[in-house]
């Protein structure tokens, strides 16, 4: 032990620094290298020992440089090794010297390499977990609630497409970035919510996970967003991550159950970060003033959600008038949906039940039942919303939702 | 640079019939402006003129031949290229101007590099 034994809140901000500059070495690597494998060995050798000497030693001035000396070293360590086998001493050599002009776009080439098209998007989300955010094979199969094996094989078969199909290192063209920006963020926001790739519908919850990679979503959102500022989805994803992010705390009751929108304790929320993603918002619009981005809309709706003192206090109005919007660049039944929740707020149960039965295609979509179920027992027609609430959990409405339901199944009576 | 194969899969017809001459037409389009990239590559009769070729109980066992190929899928393949590309966004984009694309698809693989 040593005479000063850091106390945990440095040690937390040492390891968020390792983490974070480590993340930025991995990505010039992987570059120099060429290698996932041999970049994510050789960083993490680097961060072990940053863990072990700073606290004793201090931090660097330039710890970034620190990780990088450390990582490459090591890295032409482990290609001497294998080139002394395969005789290719020239490869150890070509690592030495570093001669892209722009390093500091290394970290935003390597987020446009994990989200790449051509990768599944189980892959892309794997990728971002284990590399992009560092978290060990363990902890991202645990975030994912997938095997380790299974994940570990994911893993070693998208590194392999990666290497061998060269999927390219390097941030899209002006021309392609809008659409490639759009591919990351759809799979940032499936990290931060990973039940569906949308947004859920009215009343707005996330079943709480034994493994929940929400945090590790808001950390890349906040990474895309610090990479690439100007971009209308790069701020709209942060902006909406943050705004779900602050509502958190009261969507769960003590025993885990799910609570709907209208019945959350709204002095648990994060006024903090709904002020940072409010902000976005406002950015994200004045971006975009002639067509609008899909992250930025469903921002502003979740940032109609968060300044409602109350649920009655909603603007309604707006909410609806955004998804107007939404439906113009993005139209799926999802959203439809949605709107059609937002639709009941405002112009009653009646009008909100007749919208929901005219989306079509969500038969198999548990909310959609719930949704209805809820309308036609506002409407006092009990029998009706106890058969759509069976749909639903037939369906496999998440365990949090699923209790919520039974709950008011038995408020039904009999 | 590496090799890619763009092995495209469509309607499992003969295209030397008079009726697909906008196709072949198509492809001879595709092969000028491809030129760069293509280093080979074979356009194929269709599936009924196949033979599938086995060896029963591996090297040295009994040669059976059989007609056609084994499984009946709508899309069958129907030919192949070989691209010279820097990486698989320029193997894509080759890809997608394959006519067979167009209305069928192109598998994009990696070739194995030998010797």
């Amino acid at each position: 032990m040593t005479a000063e034994p850091a106390v945990p809140d440095a040690a937390g901000s040492l390891d968020r620094l390792v983490r974070t500059e480590g993340r930025a070495v991995l990505a010039t690597l992987v570059r120099t290298t060429g290698r996932f494998d041999l970049a994510e060995d050789a960083v993490q050798e680097a961060v072990l020992r940053a863990l072990e000497t700073w606290p004793r030693d201090g931090i660097p001035d330039h710890p970034r440089a620190w990780l990088t000396t450390v990582a490459r070293n090591r890295a032409v360590d482990l290609v001497r090794r294998e080139a002394r086998r395969d005789h290719k001493e020239e490869e150890a050599v070509r690592l030495l010297d570093d001669p892209d002009p722009q390093p500091e776009q290394d970290l935003l080439r390597l987020v446009f390499t994990c989200c790449h098209p051509t990768l599944s998007v189980e892959a892309q989300v794997a990728l971002s977990l284990r590399t992009l955010c560092g978290l060990s094979t363990a902890e991202v199969a645990a975030a994912l609630l997938v095997p380790e094996a299974t994940m570990a094989k994911r893993l070693t078969r998208a590194r392999q497409k990666i290497a061998v199909a060269r999927i390219p290192y390097r941030v899209p063209d002006d021309h392609e970035l809008p659409d490639r920006l759009a591919g990351v963020a759809a799979t940032v926001y499936l990290v931060f919510n990973p039940g569906d790739g949308e947004p859920p519908p009215v009343p707005t919850v996330a079943s709480p996970r034994p493994g929940d990679a929400s945090g590790e979503a808001s950390e890349l959102a906040r990474t895309l967003h610090a990479l690439v500022p100007d971009e209308p989805a790069a701020i709209g994803l942060l902006a909406l991550v943050l705004l779900q992010q602050a509502r958190r705390p009261g969507r769960f009751d003590a025993d885990g159950v799910a609570v709907p929108l209208r019945d959350q304790d709204r002095s648990r929320w994060d006024r903090d970060l709904i002020a940072e993603g409010v902000v976005l918002v406002g950015e994200g619009l004045r971006r975009t003033p002639e067509r609008a981005d899909p992250y930025v809309v469903q921002a502003a709706i979740a940032a109609c959600h968060a300044l409602a003192p109350t649920a009655e206090a909603t603007e309604w109005d707006a909410v609806v008038s955004w998804y107007d919007v939404l439906l113009d660049v993005h139209d799926t039944p999802v959203v439809r949906l949605n709107r059609a929740a937002a639709l009941a707020e405002r112009d009653g149960p009646e009008a909100g039940l007749a919208a929901i039965e005219a989306v079509d295609g969500l038969d198999g979509y548990p909310f959609r039942h719930a949704g209805r179920a809820e309308l036609l027992a506002r409407l006092d027609r009990p029998d009706e919303a106890r058969q759509a609430w069976d749909r639903a959990l037939a369906l496999g409405l998440p365990g949090a939702h699923a209790r919520w339901v039974e709950r008011r199944i038995q408020g039904l009576g009999a | 640079m590496p090799l890619y194969a763009a092995i495209i899969y469509g309607a499992d017809v003969d295209y030397t019939e008079p009726q697909y001459a906008q196709t072949t037409t198509d492809y001879m389009a595709f092969g000028e402006a491809a030129a760069a990239v293509i280093r080979g590559g074979a356009g194929l009769y269709p599936t009924s003129t196949a033979t599938t070729v086995k060896v029963t109980g591996g090297k040295g066992g009994d040669v059976v031949t059989s007609d056609g190929p084994y499984a009946e899928t709508k899309d069958a393949l129907t030919g192949f290229y070989l691209f010279e590309c820097a990486d698989l966004d320029e193997a894509v984009r080759w890809a997608a101007q394959i006519p067979g694309a167009w209305d069928g698809s192109v598998e994009v693989r990696p070739v194995l590099p030998f010797g």
